[in-house]
């Protein structure tokens, strides 16, 4: 466990260093306030509170952003390293190849973590102040805080494993972009095609449920637009949370295990991998 | 003293079909300064890295300090290992002193220390500026700094003293031998023989992966059978010489007035008696490191 803390404090100061902190903190933080001051100026004509609203938008946007960021950080990791020549020193030292990859996931995912909940948490102090009416709906904003926090340490999993996969950087940052496509956008469009072509035929909604667990965005976007009725009657998916019949612990469950699986794929790979 | 400190047995290393390491059986001790000789690709590198696990072999077996290096229960021999890499790389945005305090606390060695340890490889004075802004020659500073923490008892330099100006080279041969009276083992890499000369107890020669010389430097020229050339100018007898006179059969004139004699190491004592007085400028010439390579590499004994 110490190796792995030395690795991770090592990984968070780099990131400090090379002002990844500070540049994903202040992009987060400028969105969040950029969508709650103007996404929740219109909540007054239809009664729901400005922090409902936020959540929405704000889920909605780190589906696209959190992902882009966490592979960003991670997909370099290890083929990084390798490449540079640092890991053949470092796995010199009495340091397993699992601790590694371990230090270095919890390393980036503080770097991430520190930087959605100061990003958003300034969000969400700036509405109170300004005067939220509606205690209830910070339940929901903090479920969204630790779920974005959640997402990012999948996609920061599946990063290492694109990155203990290639031999190359320069094909591990192409497969990460491809793999942020691939979840967040065709997905969900490849999903509604089907849907829509398949008129209920074939696709039950069992079957949906499945297909919705197999991507992380999708499990995120369930577990934060459905989490209280507040927001899911704003965003508009309350029938769809209320028919999947998904409930958050599954759908934690599933971003859980989105997490464990490509890294302990990871770890593997890494433990055969010549350096 | 002289335990077994790395033990390789019938070791093979393939990438693919080339093999890079052939068929090796090395033994290194405690207390000895081993150079490990070879061209670019001889298998230097493979062999190192063989030994601190990050390569597995492909056949045979290796030993260090008493463990298998690529198991995951090694951690305990590599605490007492130290490894400078060909090519240090560091990361660049850590300042010296930080790099070396992460390195000690992987080796769970006492940080203080290390103040002592940047000053004995002469870079206290640049310990607080970063890696990013450090000369090849500081860089390789740092590298034998973090190999050198926790007084290991096996070390293993893949071509130390590459960027080093003569004055840390000088320093850098003095903690080595500071190491081995300690009762460590120092194996130096190098692609120049003449480079370790005086260094190191015993040369380990490497050509396209096999092993092919293993000796202290005296053994080399011996299994190398270069024979030594006694040298002498004689103003006053080059006619005697040039007749075949009985006592200067074998000599041959290289130029007007000096001649040359190859014998066996043994008979260069009888040579050199029956000289006569008027012999000038004797010398016994004896084969340089580099010519002693340069057999070896031809594959030649």
């Amino acid at each position: 466990m110490r190796q792995v803390a030395i690795v991770a404090g090592k990984e968070l100061r780099d990131g400090m260093r090379n002002r990844w902190v500070l540049a994903t903190t202040a992009l987060l933080a400028a969105l969040a306030l950029t969508l709650a001051f103007l996404g929740a100026a219109p909540t007054g004509t239809v009664k729901v509170s400005a922090l409902a609203v936020t959540i929405v938008s704000l889920s909605s946007l780190t589906i696209f952003l959190v992902p882009l960021i966490a592979l960003l950080l991670s997909y370099d990791a290890i083929v990084g390293e390798v490449d540079r020549g640092t890991m053949a020193l470092l796995l010199a030292y009495p340091v397993a190849r699992w601790q590694v990859v371990l230090g270095k996931f919890a390393g980036h995912l503080g770097i991430l973590g520190f930087a959605t909940l100061v990003g958003y948490g300034v969000a969400g102090l700036a509405l109170q102040l300004a005067g939220n009416d509606d205690p209830g709906a910070w339940i929901a904003f903090i479920v969204m805080v630790a779920s974005s926090m959640l997402l990012g340490a999948v996609f920061i999993a599946i990063g290492y494993f694109v990155s203990t996969l290639v031999r190359d950087r320069g094909a591990a940052g192409g497969i990460a972009i491809g793999v942020w496509l691939f979840f967040v956008l065709l997905y969900d469009m490849a999903l509604l095609g089907v849907l829509v072509a398949d008129q209920g035929q074939a696709v039950t909604a069992d079957a949906l449920n499945v297909l919705l667990l197999l991507n992380p965005a999708d499990a995120y976007r369930l577990l934060n637009l459905t989490a209280s009725p507040d927001v899911s009657g704003f965003a508009g998916v309350a029938g769809l949370g209320v028919r999947t019949g998904l409930g958050p612990g599954v759908l934690i469950g599933a971003l859980t295990a989105w997490v464990v699986a490509p890294l302990a794929a990871a770890a593997a790979l890494f433990a055969r991998r010549q350096v | 003293m002289t335990s077994e400190t790395v033990v390789m047995r019938g070791v093979t290393r393939r990438y693919g079909r080339n093999e890079a390491v052939r068929d090796i059986d090395l033994t290194l001790f405690g207390g000895e300064c081993v150079g490990l000789v070879g061209h670019n690709g001889a298998g230097k590198t493979t062999l190192i890295k063989m030994m601190l696990g990050l390569v597995r072999p492909s056949a045979g077996g290796v030993l260090v300090l008493g463990e298998d290096p690529a198991a995951g229960a090694a951690a305990r021999a590599r605490r007492e290992l130290g490894y400078l890499p060909e090519n240090v790389a560091l990361h660049p945005s850590m300042t010296g002193a930080e790099t070396l305090a992460f390195y000690a606390r992987l080796k769970r060695q006492p940080v203080a220390r290390n103040a002592a340890l940047l000053e004995r490889v002469g870079i206290a004075a640049a310990a607080h500026r970063r890696v990013g802004t450090y000369s090849k020659g500081m860089r390789q500073r740092i590298g034998l700094a973090q190999a050198l923490l926790g007084s290991p008892r096996a070390l293993l330099l893949d071509e130390p003293t590459t960027g080093l100006d003569p004055a840390l080279r000088q320093s850098f041969y003095e903690i080595i031998r500071d190491l081995r009276r300690g009762g460590a083992m120092v194996l130096l890499s190098s692609h120049a023989l003449a480079e370790l000369e005086g260094q190191v107890d015993r040369v380990v020669v490497m050509n396209q992966g096999r092993k092919v010389a293993d000796g202290s430097i005296a053994d080399l020229r011996a299994l190398a059978a270069i024979q030594p050339r006694i040298r002498l100018r004689l103003p006053c007898a080059p006619r005697a010489v040039a007749n075949g006179h009985d006592a200067w059969v074998g000599w041959t004139s290289i130029s007007e007035n000096v001649f040359e004699l190859s014998c066996e190491e043994d008979e260069v004592a009888s040579a050199l008696r029956g000289l006569p007085g008027s012999a000038q400028d004797v010398e016994i010439v004896r084969p340089s490191l580099d010519e002693l390579y340069a057999v070896f590499q031809k594959g030649a004994p």
